[in-house]
């Protein structure tokens, strides 16, 4: 188990790297900041002074080592539109995001489990089909068409809930609600094609021959071993979450992780975009880990 | 074996064509989704040439006209958009971009995803670990923000699009090339192709690829609503596609603005989007089994037996 976690880190650690020098260079090839924060007549004076403060007039190379020497120490510089250390904005987005991310995944995770294991039961039947047609729905439509229609019927015509921002738990419930949807179709479609194949395995039909209920047999003999291609989608998907709703965070003026990268990258904030680039790549990394060991827990035959 | 003792002779089979078209045609989903693509493929090809006048002709009385007004000319039926542009004609004449962005970034991603597939899966080991590190590094890439950075790099047209969502798509043929390719090149026809002196190319792409190849173009149908969410998405942002060209992700996001008078501004767009990605998911799941010979008897003899 450890030699296998210290893989996993070694072969996590190659990918951020390579992540961060693609980015590092990738960024600063959109062009020189200080166009964008010094006004239109600042002197050729002020622009240097400008360059000279933030180290934008040395080589590219050498503000990459230097930027590499920071990161080691965990040290992601100051961000240069906010006026405080990237890392604080960064984590204090992330909090909103994984929040949002950790409710809509329980979420979808519960009802897809739910609704996917009940049509697996009946395939063809009444359930079956309209469970497979929503999720079909929803794996097809765009998110954000979804969030402004979502907008316009429920808070603008009802009135029910506010239209964006963030404060009270009313805020939450269209956010969550557009960013169930696609997971949920996804997830389900695994649960009900993972199930229909265990449910015609040799154990089950044991259970079932020693006249064992309908419930227990989909809860609590089924369920289990379809979980582990389950878990694997689970996994993607909360990636997905994690990595940022930036369309549903912009839409609904959500203060996220991925509003803060769209933002900071429209202002060219790249202390901000590699802090947050990185702290996702290490969020996703643990993610992933958490799931293997998922694996190891539910499945006892799978050693690491 | 007990078909062949039941003594009725086996009928002549049909030309393929027809079969696969018969098979279709007992889906009634899936037709219905095949007339639809074929529909949205046809404005994608000529809708620009024979409405692109109609689409951008401003008629200001005409400013967010509502749908569903019959007395009008028909491109007015879906309602006029902001500037009194008919909104029938213009999803018409969008199709064009937002099917070429998304046809051409499947279709790069496929090509070169098959290739390094197909390289990784039939050569040596350490060649095969340098591109699936590389798949590695794109997958745990925010593919959105790798969008974002490319298009501000460089300008955000058709081709440049069609270049960074193939990126991000690579991964997903290449893993599984890959990983068709491993198992396929342990059956015997492989093995006899190689005892007789085949070539590695030739057995990669005249032994290897037809077997792989049903599996990929499955999964190129469901990636392509996949790829059309992603241009919208960005179109939607404001970094995709840019006025005054127009694709559905971008009618909808400049519906936006009038969404509490104006609704089907953004709706229809999305309606059509809605439309399109959900008929190539119903396709590719009717190609899942219709193109996989052990599954496809399912469509074969529903109605027959």
């Amino acid at each position: 188990m450890i030699s296998f976690l210290g893989k996993r880190a070694v072969a996590s650690a190659v990918s951020l790297i390579g992540l961060i020098v693609l980015v590092f260079f990738l960024s600063r090839l959109t062009g020189d900041p200080t166009n964008l924060y010094l006004p239109v007549d600042a002197s050729l004076e002020s622009r240097a002074r400008f360059r000279e403060i933030n180290g934008l007039d040395d080589p590219l190379i050498v503000q990459f080592f230097r930027y590499a020497g920071d990161i080691i120490r965990l040290d992601f510089g100051v961000s240069v539109r906010r006026g405080e250390p990237a890392i604080d904005a960064v984590l204090r987005a992330f909090e909103w995001t994984l929040w949002l991310a950790v409710i809509t995944m329980t979420l979808v995770t519960a009802a897809a489990i739910l609704v996917g294991a009940l049509a697996a039961f009946r395939v063809g039947g009444v359930f079956d089909r309209i469970a497979t047609f929503f999720s079909l729905i929803g794996a097809s439509a765009p998110d954000f068409w979804i969030a402004i229609v979502a907008i316009v019927v429920f808070s603008v015509t009802f009135g029910w809930v506010p239209t964006s921002g963030t404060g009270t738990v009313m805020h939450w419930i269209l956010p969550v609600a557009v960013l169930f949807i696609r997971p949920f179709g996804l997830i389900l479609q695994v649960v009900r094609g993972s199930m229909i194949s265990t449910l015609s395995s040799a154990y089950v039909k044991t259970a079932r021959a020693k006249g064992v209920k309908n419930r227990p047999i989909i809860f609590v003999h089924a369920l289990r071993n379809a979980m582990l291609p389950v878990i694997t989608v689970i996994g993607d998907q909360a990636a997905a979450l994690l990595n940022g709703a930036v369309v549903v965070e912009t839409i609904f003026g959500f203060p996220g992780v991925g509003k803060l990268m769209i933002d900071s990258i429209l202002q060219r904030d790249f202390t901000v975009v590699l802090a947050a680039i990185f702290v996702t790549a290490v969020a996703i990394f643990l993610m992933n880990i958490l799931i293997d060991i998922l694996y190891a827990v539910l499945d006892p035959r799978i050693r690491y | 074996m007990a078909v062949a003792e039941t003594g009725a002779p086996i009928p002549e089979p049909p030309h393929p064509a027809l079969q696969i078209l018969r098979m279709l045609w007992r889906d009634k989903f899936a037709f219905a989704a095949t007339l639809f693509l074929l529909v949205v493929i046809f404005c994608a090809i000529f809708g620009p040439m024979l409405f692109e006048d109609v689409a951008t002709r401003q008629n200001l009385r005409g400013r967010n006209a509502a749908p569903f007004d019959f007395s009008k000319d028909w491109s007015f039926w879906l309602g006029g958009d902001a500037l009194g542009r008919p909104l029938l004609a213009r999803i018409i004449v969008a199709a064009q971009n937002t099917i070429t962005v998304a046809a051409g970034a499947v279709a790069c991603s496929l090509a070169i995803g098959t290739a390094l597939g197909l390289v990784a899966g039939y050569t040596s080991r350490g060649l095969s670990q340098v591109i699936m590190r590389l798949a590695d590094v794109i997958m745990s890439f925010p593919s959105l923000l790798l969008a974002v950075i490319v298009l501000y790099m460089l300008e955000p047209s058709v081709g440049n699009l069609i270049i960074v969502l193939a990126i991000t798509r690579i991964p997903v043929y290449l893993r599984t090339s890959r990983a068709e390719v491993l198992e396929v090149r342990e059956r015997m026809f492989v093995q006899a192709a190689q005892v007789m002196g085949a070539s590695t190319g030739r057995i990669v792409f005249r032994h290897i690829l037809p077997v792989v190849f049903p599996t990929l173009i499955t999964i190129a149908t469901l990636d392509f609503a996949v790829v059309m969410l992603a241009e919208s998405s960005l179109s939607f942002l404001g970094i995709g596609i840019q006025p005054p060209e127009i694709t559905w992700g971008l009618m909808v996001s400049q519906g936006r603005p009038y969404l509490t008078s104006a609704w089907w501004l953004s709706f229809w767009p999305g309606l059509a989007i809605i439309l399109t990605t959900l008929s190539l998911n119903l396709l590719s799941n009717w190609m899942r089994t219709a193109l996989d010979p052990v599954q496809r008897w399912r469509l074969e003899t529903r109605r027959e037996s």
